[in-house]
């Protein structure tokens, strides 16, 4: 049996035009004990970029299965709560939106902070829920949540092209700044995918963080001028209320695209920074960690 | 051919008992860090060189999954990695293939892994088949033109053309199982490192995925890891074997040598007409009905109740199920101390399904002949239902080395003739002498 594989070997390894062996020099892999804080290797979350691809396609593909309504979950969500907020704050509480109409003012703000609770969200969520990939294949974690904020990019566009309509609607035009908004967008995703690091690491080891959660998405919502403008805050305090990312994000929007207020100067230099430090510490959190994932998940 | 694939130094890996580290709860790491500073600094007082701790007196509440091994694998080597439940071997594959990271040692891996730990990781059930194969092919670590490239050869493999586009939960369990182990197959990284994942399938398709693993390792000079508990597959596929034992390395060696030194180390001779207890033995299967214990004999005083050529053999076998079922499949099956399967006692070629009660059932299955020479043999059982096209097949439970048994010459002809010579060959037949005309 044996003398016969190895005939067999002899006879056909030749032959073989994919034969590995020819490839000359092999990468070499070490494989050694976690050393504590490890360097980010981007380039090896690069070089897995068709997998981080094939997660956000898969995430698309199945998000609205057997749901008879499918995508158009992705208008209902944000329309909604704009129709209740129209109603409680603007109508009731007469709640001032500077000139604007309320159910714009609301929308617009809701637009970026739907896509920012739901890829918050999904990425916290996203290391236990992916636990059969962590246990059995290697890749760079990293790709986990960040497939997991970038796949909520097609509801934000699908939402995005109701407030779209609804600009027409109330006779609104953007302003000459409207080719900032990239700009903000991409803040939403870093800021969401810089804390989605952190609650993502610490969900594999503490379960509390899926408790915590619902708290923290609440408590940021009202900590975010949506129902309110944010010239309630303030003067002095608002270098501080732009630390919370989301309030330069929702500024932003409505200022480059409803032309309401001034260009977010002070509290945006605030927001941006602490975006940053929330995604280079969740950074190396998150690499810290990666070592353990597939022993405690 | 003789570069170097693996070389792997002084591997260690350490759990925490249970073999995962269970969850804590935020109280439990506040109260914890509060009392850990105290606890380290007794235990620097007690031990200068910490990082040492480990050498001595294993801690509480660890377990070494694996222990300081050593070793090397050369280029399209095909390696079997054989031993019991617990003994390191998937630890290894999990290190091997980067998911998880040694506690000590280091291994060095040359060319690009590819691991096949579990069979369809990553299908979404919602997802069709086509869309699986571009995921898991993904996954796996393969480019999309690859995918591309090798598309009609996987889905060719899998032999599910029909059903590309139904979604992956409308397949049958065996439909699953032939089209993720088809992507995986096409995978060609110069390292595979495949854990336990031919057990499915019909037999068929068993026989056609060990072609294909052949056919890497043979023919392409890939490098191949592969676990199982099943000998004959380890015997077909491997030039060399891993024997683990308690996370240690205890032997690395050609497969024959190894594999027989496993099965005596896991298996001993067990006297007739005594019950055996196999409530501790090492298995496989659901074990929703499974053996508890079993004795032979060839109910012939003169040999002692040792099976003999040509005389028959007898099992009881004592069998727990956890609810009434029947059972399509109950076998006794004979190998040679290098694990080739012998004989195969299996009750389903009488067609006829067996009734198992719920709780303890005594079953008696008999060898009417037993066509093998004197000599040791090793029995396994197992228990389950058949194996279909479509389904997997269900195996309850599978004991592959329950114990060795010696089947002795008959006491009558030796007084006759004298003894038979030694090396006659594994199986007897019966024989009529015709006359000479």
């Amino acid at each position: 049996m044996m003398m016969q594989d190895q005939k067999s070997h002899r006879a056909t390894a030749d032959s073989q035009e994919e034969s590995p062996v020819a490839a000359g020099t092999l990468p070499v892999v070490m494989i050694q004990p976690p050393k504590g804080w490890n360097a980010l290797e981007l380039g090896e979350v690069w070089a897995y970029r068709e997998l981080l691809y094939f997660l956000i396609w898969r995430d698309i593909k199945v998000r609205y299965k057997q749901t008879v309504l499918g995508a158009a979950w992705a208008i209902i969500m944000p329309f909604f709560a704009m129709v209740v907020f129209s109603l409680f704050f603007g109508q009731l509480a007469k709640m001032p939106s500077e000139g604007l109409p309320y159910p714009i003012f609301s929308y617009s703000a809701l637009v970026p902070w739907m896509y920012f609770a739901n890829a918050l969200t999904q990425a916290s969520n996203s290391l236990v829920s992916n636990e059969t990939l962590i246990t059995k294949v290697y890749f760079p974690r990293l790709i986990i949540p960040t497939a997991a904020v970038l796949s909520g990019m097609v509801d934000f566009a699908i939402a995005f092209v109701v407030l779209v309509g609804m600009m027409l609607f109330y006779g609104v035009t953007p302003t000459a700044a409207i080719w900032t908004l990239p700009f903000f967008v991409l803040m939403t995703a870093a800021t969401a995918l810089g804390v989605g690091l952190w609650l993502s690491s610490l969900y594999v080891q503490y379960r509390d963080v899926r408790y915590v959660m619902p708290f923290l998405i609440q408590f940021w919502l009202f900590a975010t001028p949506i129902v309110y403008p944010s010239s309630l805050v303030p003067q002095q305090w608002r270098a501080f209320y732009g630390l919370n990312p989301m309030a330069g994000v929702v500024e932003g929007f409505r200022w480059a695209l409803l032309g309401h207020g001034q260009a977010p100067g002070l509290l945006l230099v605030a927001s941006v920074l602490t975006t940053a430090a929330f995604l280079a510490s969740g950074l190396y959190y998150f690499r810290r960690m990666e070592d353990t994932f597939s022993d405690v998940v | 051919m003789k570069d170097v694939s693996i070389r792997v130094e002084g591997l260690s890996k350490r759990y925490r008992i249970g073999k995962r580290r269970r969850y804590q709860t935020l109280r439990e790491v506040w109260t914890d860090s509060f009392y850990e500073p105290i606890r380290r600094l007794s235990r620097f007082a007690r031990r200068p060189s910490t990082n040492r701790d480990e050498g001595g007196a294993p801690r509480e509440g660890w377990i070494w999954a694996l222990r300081e091994v050593s070793f090397n694998i050369k280029q399209g080597e095909a390696v079997g990695i054989i031993g019991g439940n617990g003994a390191g071997k998937s630890t290894l594959l999990k290190i091997a293939s980067r998911i998880t990271k040694p506690t000590e040692g280091y291994a060095e891996v040359h060319g690009r892994v590819g691991s096949l730990l579990e069979v369809g990781t990553g299908f979404h059930p919602e997802l069709t088949g086509r869309e699986n194969i571009y995921l898991n092919g993904a996954i796996l670590g393969m480019k999309r033109y690859e995918i591309n490239r090798k598309f009609d050869k996987i889905v060719a493999f899998a032999e599910t053309e029909k059903f590309l586009d139904t979604p992956v939960k409308h397949y049958s369990s065996g439909m699953f199982v032939r089209l993720a182990f088809a992507v995986a197959a096409h995978l060609e990284p110069e390292i595979l490192i495949v854990d336990e994942v031919l057990a499915v399938g019909d037999i068929g398709f068993q026989k056609k995925c060990f072609g294909k693993m052949n056919e890497l390792s043979a023919n392409q000079g890939r490098t191949v890891l592969f676990v199982s508990h099943n000998m004959e597959a380890i015997q077909r596929l491997c030039f060399k074997c891993l024997l683990f034992e308690d996370g240690k390395l205890i032997a690395y060696d050609n497969k024959a040598t190894t594999v027989a030194l496993y099965l005596s180390r896991n298996s001993c001779e067990a006297p007739p007409n005594r019950w055996i207890d196999m409530s501790t033995m090492s298995r496989t299967g659901t074990g929703e009905a499974r053996f508890v214990k079993v004795q032979y004999s060839s109910l012939d005083e003169t040999t002692g109740y040792q099976p003999y050529s040509g005389g028959p053999l007898e099992f009881l076998f004592d069998i727990v199920s956890d609810s009434h079922r029947s059972i399509g499949s109950i076998a006794a099956t004979l190998y040679d101390l290098s694990g080739g399967k012998l004989v195969n006692a299996d009750s389903i070629l009488q067609g006829q399904a067996l009734t198992l009660r719920k709780g303890l059932n005594r079953v008696r299955l008999r060898i009417k002949k037993l066509y093998l020479n004197p000599g040791v043999y090793r029995l396994g059982l197992w228990l389950g239902n058949p194996i279909d096209a479509n389904s997997g097949g269900s195996g309850f439970d599978f004991v592959q080395s329950a114990f060795h048994m010696e089947v002795v010459p008959q006491e009558s002809e030796i007084r006759k003739l004298g003894m038979k010579p030694k090396h006659d060959g594994v199986v007897t037949c019966e024989i009529d002498i015709l006359e000479a005309t």
